[in-house]
């Protein structure tokens, strides 16, 4: 029978009282522990193997049967109180610890951080992607063609004469040997034929690209620059189609307020021809400031681009009927539209590389 | 083109109150351009005034002036009789090239002269100076500045004190530039402009250079009664010819078609230019130089045929106009001996060329102060000689800029008449009874219109009678109402060559401000091509990487190379060379990124900044195999097959290029501690960026390659094939190219990249099962590359391998001299199970034998 074998001489009677002393004095080492350590300090005194209660309880075994119930509540019941205790303390710590932590852990957030590089991609590279997805909006495809060209197709096949001044070595970049009529391409425009001979019609296409021309680099000029051209040859398509489109890439580079005007010109590859001016974006053509704008020099207007109605030569040349087919054609140089778009009063930035100049614009424009 | 206003208004009857403005925008809309009206610059009180006394006044500073009185009419302050000052204005003026009596202009206070010079009563020398007595100078009248512009002559006639000046001297007028385009030669004249002008305002023109103009009178400025110095009086007559004027002989008659003489003899070639015809030359541009000159340039303004004018008495015989043989020289009238490539347009007489023709005249028959006998030359020539021949001789002279553009070839006689005329009349001569024409103007050629071509180009819809009647405007001859038209341009207009360049002219006239606004269909499109896309890819991914995008010129020279230690017989040497390069030290189209980058480089390190990373993406250009170069095939017609494939193979291969150089700290440096410097890894990385944004798989491999560190340099390829190369630089094309030690670079061929693309990405199938990772230290001999023992760790690792990375590199004395150890994490997982310790220690031991067994690896 249990507890037959006890030595009654050793068993202390465990009264109430002794039980609930060791609880509370528990209790109040719990409530005193200070931190996390010290709790850890109680815990042990208190519910360590050698803690009064844990003493206490291996005792119940020695007392007689009839104790025994009584003792073990009474026993258990202060166990149970002095581990609430502590978990509820061991909680409350924590929470103070880490509050104190997260004090203890703050910076000062506004110390500068520029570890990593900061990359950027050329203003004139986001911009001929602007200016091309304008038209790929519009379902054009975007077209490509070598830089070093065919006379042919640079001069002959654009309906430009044999004597036309273009050609000469004081505007145009020749390779030698010059029989073999290889030019820097001075436009690109002979995208437009390659695109009429490479493609089925009807043909919507724009060509951005790099173009050369034998200036010397200063503000207004630099003798490697950008274009973008657009060609489209359908049937049916007029002037109308063309100051259309126009149009809506002027609102769609500039803004809807921007108005446009045609004047006829000359280009050997259209037929008629004309200049497009955009509206002086400084003195809007206001007679009272116009006088005096250094912007447009008291036009009022600010010259874009050349354009026209492809000329019936040039359609030949690429193998189009001009008696069943009808083309546009247009042109602008990207370095300048950027200097309209982003006030850039020299186009030396554009050429010299100083990365000051190129970060300013980040990867998009 | 310079327009004086005043002048026009002459030839064209505008309305009372057209501004200058008004008629620069008809003008502009019609493709004649306005670039800037020109004032005089002089406004407000300039009036004439007498100088009534001029007492000279020696001050301290050893200047003498003159402190006058002026009589300046209704202007005048009043008579202070005590002290004997009659009414008049009190002026100090330092010059003394005038007295008491001369007629004078004075600038009271209130004018504005050129350079917004503002004239106020000022206090000096003693004196209130009430207004400045003016110099041509200070007038913007050109002259040499010697002293105060006295009134004489014509000036003087009818000037009273008080009058206003600006309207005497013609400074109330302003000039209209315009540009104008080459299809429009008829407007580099006053006569061609001014009938844009009528068209554009829908008034009659009287057309001065029509041959009956005479008839009607509409030749002006050769009156002798003048008020004001305006001309006024617009009745001329002809002087009936009889006979041949001087001999002449074109051997050329489709070079020179019409060839024109007059003479006139008993000329005062000291007699002054009037001053209204200084005035309109000065205007438009040009510099008054003596009465013969200006009066052969005023016609040439006026009507748009160039003259010439020989001194008869330096004359050698007969004028032949002929081709130049190849070396032989002409002086021409700038002092420079020409010579000739041959094929020229020559004026010759007996002692051999006299002028190059339609471009300019020769020394030795030049009109001097001692000419009395003036030989006129009036002439036509073809556009493309004259215009070959000023540019091979760098000479664009007002002759040959129209004579390029085209001169209306039925003006010579009218021309040469018109300019005897002003001679005889302003320089006292009389004009000879004969008159040498050779040749006749050609007739140009009837162009068939369809009717309907002009709405099917410009969308405007138009009736048959507006195109007919614009194109009359024009001065264009239609004839039967028919379709097509048969339109007949005019002389003046030898543009006009096709029912195109007519469809311009009748647009223009209507108003290209007249055509509608409409948007094409153009049909569904697919967006940018793979390729296109991909470029973008690069270039977002390289500036996200922390490079900066730069644009260079593609022109080098060999003095890069030889910087770069690239050696002589190194293909990147073999470059398209320029005919006409910019610069001599640059002649080559370049086939390496690099030098522009490190000009860019170098620019930035100078300007202060420390750490650089730049790429670009551009073409580089290989001299192709081709050895007969790009046909130049006929205009207007589309090439065979085989002609575009000659034409396509003759042109140089230009692959896109991407290329970077970095210098400096790869990362910043701060409180958080110092930034990595820029190492040959980070250029190599570059490149595997750029792969990776392509999905195209790149080796590396360990190369040698000029401009780079023999032991620092990667070759990038693609299946085997070399795409590009990457590292540090050489140390001694860091020195010769001046730039920082330890810049490193890269370049790839960008276009075999994009070859390489895959087309379309497959989505992986990836496996969920638990990893089990395995790490081994590998000893190797130093010379056994990472990526050589990572292959045959791949290798042996079988299909249970996820991956396997070199995460350490580790050299010390127990490894052993010339040994490094390599640290590899290796990660396996199955499809379909989780693995079990034994399936993964299999695989790990099978791996490091394959490493053991392909480079020696020893585990450790």
């Amino acid at each position: 029978m249990p507890g037959a074998d006890y030595d009654p001489v050793e068993v202390t009677p465990l009264k109430a009282e002794e039980v609930e002393a060791m609880r509370d004095a528990a209790l109040a080492a719990v409530a005193e522990a200070a931190d996390l350590a010290a709790l850890a300090d109680v815990r042990r005194e208190h519910t360590g193997d050698r803690s009064p209660l844990a003493l206490a309880n291996r005792e119940i075994g020695a007392l007689p049967p009839q104790a025994r119930k009584e003792a073990g509540k009474r026993v258990g019941q202060a166990r149970g109180a002095v581990n609430q205790a502590l978990a509820a303390r061991t909680t409350e710590l924590e929470a103070e610890a880490e509050q104190r932590m997260l004090v203890e852990e703050t910076v000062d957030v506004t110390l500068p951080y520029d570890r990593l590089p900061v990359g950027a991609r050329h203003p004139l590279t986001t911009i001929q992607e602007r200016m091309a997805e304008v038209f790929v909006a519009m379902g054009w495809e975007v077209a490509e063609g070598p830089e070093l060209e065919a006379e042919w197709l640079n001069f002959d096949a654009l309906n430009t004469g044999p004597d036309h001044p273009a050609r000469s070595l004081s505007d145009t970049f020749w390779t030698e040997p010059a029989d073999h009529h290889v030019v820097l391409r001075t436009q690109t425009s002979p995208v437009q034929v390659r695109s009429l001979l490479d493609r089925d019609l009807p043909v919507y296409v724009v060509a951005p690209g790099r173009v050369f021309r034998t200036d010397e680099l200063d503000a207004t000029h630099t003798p490697v620059f950008h274009q973008i051209e657009g060609i489209a040859v359908d049937e049916g398509l007029t002037m109308a189609h063309l100051k259309g489109t126009l149009d809506h890439f002027a609102k769609a580079m500039f803004g809807e307020g921007v108005t446009t005007r045609f004047r006829p010109h000359f280009f050997p590859f259209t037929e008629p021809s004309a200049e497009f001016d955009l509206v002086c974006f400084v003195c809007r053509n206001d007679e009272a400031v116009r006088p005096t704008c250094r912007t447009c020099g008291g036009e009022g207007w600010i010259e874009w681009g050349g354009c026209g109605m492809v000329n019936p030569n040039v359609l030949r040349a690429a193998g189009v009927d001009p008696d069943t087919h009808s083309g546009f054609a247009f042109g602008m140089g990207v370095e300048r539209t950027l200097m309209f778009v982003a006030d850039i009063p020299d186009m030396r930035d554009m050429v010299e590389g100083d990365v000051r100049f190129t970060t300013a614009f980040g990867t998009e424009i | 083109m310079r327009v004086p206003f005043s002048w026009l208004r002459e030839l064209v009857e505008l309305p009372e109150g057209t501004t200058p403005e008004q008629v620069a925008e008809v003008l502009t809309s019609l493709g004649l351009k306005l670039e800037v009206i020109h004032g005089s610059g002089v406004s407000g009180n300039l009036v004439v005034g007498r100088v009534l006394s001029a007492e000279p006044e020696t001050h301290k500073n050893g200047k003498t002036v003159n402190w006058c009185r002026v009589d300046v009419g209704s202007h005048n302050d009043p008579a202070d009789e005590s002290a004997g000052v009659p009414a008049s204005r009190g002026i100090v003026c330092g010059a003394h090239n005038f007295g008491p009596g001369d007629l004078v202009v004075a600038a009271l206070p209130g004018t504005t002269l050129p350079g917004d010079f503002h004239i106020a009563a000022r206090k000096t020398y003693g004196h209130v100076s009430d207004g400045m007595i003016c110099s041509t100078t200070e007038l913007g009248l050109g002259g040499d500045g010697g002293g105060i512009l006295v009134l004489s002559g014509e000036l003087a006639e009818d000037a009273e004190p008080g009058d206003d000046a600006l309207r005497l001297l013609g400074l109330d007028d302003v000039t209209i530039e315009l540009e104008v385009a080459t299809d429009r030669g008829y407007a580099l004249s006053m006569r061609g402009v001014a009938r844009d002008v009528a068209i554009g305002f829908g008034l009659a023109y009287d057309d001065p250079g029509s041959p009956s103009s005479g008839d009607r009178g509409a030749l002006r400025g050769s009156t002798s009664s003048r008020t004001s110095g305006e001309p006024s009086d617009r009745s001329h007559e002809f002087h009936e010819t009889s006979g041949d004027d001087y001999p002449v002989t074109v051997s050329d008659p489709d070079a020179c078609p019409v060839f024109v003489t007059r003479t006139v003899t008993g000329f005062d070639a000291t007699a002054p230019t009037p001053a209204w015809l200084a005035r309109r030359i000065e205007a438009a541009g040009m510099r008054s130089i003596s009465l013969a000159v200006d009066v052969t340039n005023y016609v040439m303004l006026e009507l748009g045929q160039p003259i010439h004018g020989y001194d008869r008495a330096q004359l050698q015989g007969p004028i032949v106009v002929r081709r130049a043989e190849p070396g032989e020289k002409v002086t021409t009238l700038d002092s420079a001996v020409r010579k000739l490539a041959g094929g020229e347009l020559l004026i010759t007489d007996d002692s051999g060329p006299i002028g190059l023709a339609g471009v300019m005249g020769g020394e030795t028959t030049e009109l001097s102060e001692t000419t009395t006998e003036v030989v006129i030359e009036a002439a036509c020539f073809d556009a493309a000689t004259i215009g070959r021949t000023a540019r091979a001789q760098r000479l664009p002279s007002e002759a040959s800029k129209r004579f390029e553009r085209g001169v209306d070839p039925r003006l010579a006689p009218v021309a040469a008449d018109r300019v005897a005329q002003l001679l005889a009349e302003h320089g006292g001569g009389t004009i000879e009874p004969g008159r040498t024409v050779v040749g006749s103007a050609p007739e140009p050629a009837p162009i068939a219109m369809p009717v309907g071509l002009t709405t099917r180009i410009s969308g405007l819809q138009l009736s048959a009678a507006r195109v007919i009647e614009t194109l009359e405007l024009n001065g264009c001859t239609v004839g039967e109402p028919a379709d097509p038209l048969q339109v007949t341009p005019p002389t003046w207009r030898p543009d006009l060559a096709g029912p195109y360049d007519l469809v311009e002219e009748v647009v223009r006239v209507v108003g290209y401000d007249r055509i509608d606004s409409v948007l094409p269909d153009a049909p569904a499109g697919r967006g940018l091509t793979a390729a296109q896309r991909l470029r973008r890819r690069v270039g977002t991914t390289l500036a996200g990487a922390g490079l900066v995008e730069v644009k260079s010129y593609p022109f080098v020279g060999t003095a890069v190379f030889d910087a770069m230690g690239v050696d002589a017989e190194d293909d990147r040497r073999r470059m398209v060379r320029l005919a006409n390069p910019l610069s001599d030290a640059e002649p080559f189209l370049t086939t390496t990124l690099l030098p522009g980058l490190l000009t860019a480089l170098r620019r930035n390190v100078g300007r202060g900044i420390d750490d650089v990373a730049l790429f670009e993406t551009a073409a580089v250009f290989l001299p192709g195999a081709s050895p007969q170069g790009a046909p130049l095939l006929a205009p207007a017609q589309q090439p065979t097959d085989a002609e575009w494939q000659q034409l396509n193979d003759a042109l140089p291969a230009q692959p896109l290029h991407a290329a970077g150089v970095l210098t400096g700290r790869r990362t910043g440096s701060g409180w958080w501690g110092t930034g990595e410097a820029v190492s040959w890894a980070d250029a190599v990385e570059s490149v595997r960026r750029i792969a990776d944004a392509l999905g195209v798989a790149v080796g590396v491999t360990a190369a040698d390659l000029a401009p780079w560190h023999p032991g620092r340099c990667a070759a990038i390829s693609v299946d085997g094939t070399t795409v590009g190369h990457a590292g540090e630089l050489h140390p001694q094309a860091c020195r010769a190219l001046e730039v920082p030690a330890r810049t490193v670079a890269f370049e790839v061929d960008l276009s075999a990249l994009l070859a390489a693309a895959p087309e379309g990405a497959r989505g992986p199938r990836f496996s969920t099962f638990p990893v089990a990772k395995e790490d081994v230290a590998l000893v190797v001999d130093e010379a056994v590359p990472a990526s050589e023992v990572r292959e045959a760790l791949v290798a042996g690792a079988g299909e249970l391998c996820e991956s396997v990375r070199l995460f350490d590199v580790y050299r010390a004395e127990q490894i052993g001299e010339g040994k490094k150890s390599l640290a590899f994490a290796l990660r396996f997982r199955a499809s379909d199970r989780t693995l079990t310790d034994k399936e993964t220690g299999a695989a790990r031991d099978a791996a490091v034998a394959s490493a053991t067994s392909a480079v020696g690896a020893e585990q450790r």
